[in-house]
């Protein structure tokens, strides 16, 4: 590989590489931000349950 | 509750398949198509995607303010988000524009940052401007100041573009080559598709980011407000 070849596939690469890094970080916080739905689908259908437990006993 | 949503023509995996098709079918005419330059060589294939860039951040600042002014003539909360997102984008455009260019520098000019140069000084300023927008959003509690601050700031910043574009035309003595002039581009066959095609790549490609980043920005602030519901 010459020194030219050399240089524009690292060019190439900085650019792949910055890219790919800025995908993941994306997609590390829509994994969070999902997370978080699930938590709150999950407090609120026990929320719910919590209620109808209390109108069967009153 | 103020809503951040806004509906958009074009669904986002339509948008991430035509960017891996157009960004695929530029680096094929880049590396297998292209003749070499009969200056430069081999290393002016850098041009293709450094040049495609460096636009791309321009378009990506001057969205951001142009979002900035639609928030503050109208106060839409969604346009303070959308400019936001876009002048992220700027700045990792920008980001990229500096690497690329320091390694075509050091290949054809054997320097990897030469201060006497306008052009690289002017995009420097351009790119810490916007760097410094992060700063100052947030320095400021969420909230309409904070909105309105960052709209004004982002707003200041467009003045520099045409200022970063023509400090190559209007420099007395300059290294950094001259491609676009008045009678059109110096270069034209398979190296003007070869450039056309990687414009379209990176500006598809800067759109599907700024669309994802901005999806999961929106979600995030639904979340926030369903929690205080």
């Amino acid at each position: 590989m010459t020194t030219a070849e050399t240089y524009v596939t690292a060019a190439y690469c900085a650019v792949f590489a910055v890219v790919l890094l800025y995908v993941v970080i994306i997609a590390l916080k829509l994994q969070r931000l999902e997370h978080e739905v699930d938590e709150l689908e999950q407090r609120e259908s026990k929320a719910e349950d919590d209620e109808r437990e209390t109108i069967a006993v009153g | 509750m103020v809503s951040v949503h806004r509906s958009h023509r074009v669904s986002l995996p339509a948008l991430a398949t035509a960017s891996l098709v157009l960004v695929t079918l530029a680096l094929a005419l880049v590396f297998f198509v292209v003749p070499n330059d009969a200056d430069q060589g081999f290393s002016q294939r850098i041009f293709y995607f450094h040049v495609s860039i460096a636009f791309t951040a321009y378009a990506c600042f001057a969205g951001g303010a142009w979002k900035a002014l639609v928030h503050l003539w109208k106060r839409d909360p969604r346009a303070d988000l959308e400019s936001y997102v876009a002048v992220h984008q700027g700045v990792i455009f920008g980001a990229l524009v500096l690497i690329t260019g320091s390694i075509w520098a050091k290949i054809s000019w054997g320097h990897w940052w030469l201060w006497s140069e306008d052009q690289l000084v002017l995009f420097l300023v351009l790119f810490l401007f916007y760097c410094a927008y992060f700063m100052l959003r947030y320095s400021v509690d969420a909230g309409p100041q904070r909105a309105n601050f960052s709209a004004v700031y982002a707003l200041f910043g467009v003045v520099l573009i045409p200022v970063s574009f023509l400090a190559i035309r209007i420099a007395k003595s300059f290294i950094h080559p001259v491609v676009f002039t008045r009678s059109g581009p110096n270069f034209g066959g398979w190296m003007l598709a070869a450039y056309c095609v990687a414009q379209a790549a990176l500006l598809v490609l800067a759109y599907t980011l700024y669309r994802l980043e901005l999806s999961g920005k929106r979600l995030d602030a639904r979340l926030r407000e369903l929690r205080l519901a």
